[in-house]
């Protein structure tokens, strides 16, 4: 799987591994944003309120 | 390089697939340990930030240092404001045990995502007011959105519980702790304990309630801290004595 996107990037092996950091980034991001915030109004420990 | 990768024997399916439902799984890990360095790291420093910046917003006067003597103290009935709309942020809480700089905005209404998530502690709506008869009851995180209610389980009974609007501070003690079920809407009733649907007594006391998740990173149960009006003054006036002496004991 990670041997197939290595293989598809383009570059020499330096610029694969700058191009590797900027999507992982890209992930992180977009996880914090977007992703975890919808996880978490469905997580049990995140209720404080009684009723 | 590349060619003598090329001319390499491909492995077979079964190792094909297994590399692949490895990798899967790896990423599977790495996703769930970002997630818990989100929850329990990344939104403290956001919720932070708000919380900073919904403070900086209300713009109050800075309180004078000087406490007045005791008997300079007013003794009639502390005044209550009108319950403002949801959303809307109108005190803020300062507890000497939680530290010397410990100050969090209030803001009326327990929504999840637009009030606690954002740092604030939250006003159950309808409950009372701050000095109001009956029982002004809170709700905040405890161990995310950089959990206000963190040490809930460190006060002790006689503890300050000090909250402050624009122009009035109002002193509550802690008197008890305890854990309930989520269920439990009765620590939150007027007179704490009052069952839903018993009929409500002619209110004499002003209470003050914070309630928390517990144990903690559980939802399993409520923490629950009671405690009662001892006295209110003018922020004009200068602070409690309660805020200044933990600042110099600690």
């Amino acid at each position: 799987m990670y041997a197939l996107l290595w293989r598809a990037l383009p570059g020499p092996a330096w610029v694969r591994v700058i191009l590797l950091v900027l999507l992982a980034a890209a992930v992180v991001l977009v996880c914090f944003e977007w992703v975890f915030p919808a996880i978490a109004d469905y997580m049990p420990f995140n209720e404080q309120t009684v009723g | 390089m590349t060619g003598a990768r090329r001319s390499a024997p491909r492995p077979s399916l079964a190792l094909r697939i297994t590399g692949v439902i490895g990798e899967l799984m790896i990423t599977a890990g790495v996703l769930l340990g970002l997630f818990v360095v989100w929850q329990l790291w990344w939104t403290d420093v956001t919720a932070g930030r708000i919380q900073a910046q919904t403070l900086a917003d209300l713009g109050w006067e800075e309180p004078a240092e000087t406490v007045p003597a005791v008997d300079g103290l007013p003794t009639g009935d502390p005044p209550v404001m009108a319950e403002v709309p949801v959303g809307e942020v109108f005190a803020t809480l300062l507890v000497p045990r939680f530290g010397g700089d410990y100050e969090v905005p209030i803001v009326n209404g327990v929504d999840k995502r637009t009030i606690l998530d954002t740092g604030n502690i939250g006003h159950y709506p309808e409950t009372a007011m701050p000095g109001g008869l009956g029982n002004f009851a809170l709700a905040a995180h405890r161990t995310t959105y950089s959990k206000p209610f963190n040490q809930i389980a460190d006060l002790q009974p006689g503890d300050p519980i000090i909250v402050r609007t624009a122009d009035t501070w109002y002193v509550y003690e802690a008197t008890e702790s305890l854990v309930v079920m989520p269920s439990q809407v009765e620590v939150i009733a007027p007179v704490p304990g009052l069952m839903p649907g018993e009929e409500i007594p002619e209110l004499t006391e002003r209470y003050i309630t914070l309630t928390s998740c517990h144990p903690m990173f559980s939802a399993r149960e409520r923490f629950i801290t009671h405690g009662v009006f001892k006295y209110w003054m003018p922020v004009s006036a200068g602070s409690p004595a309660e805020l200044t002496a933990s600042e110099g004991g600690q």
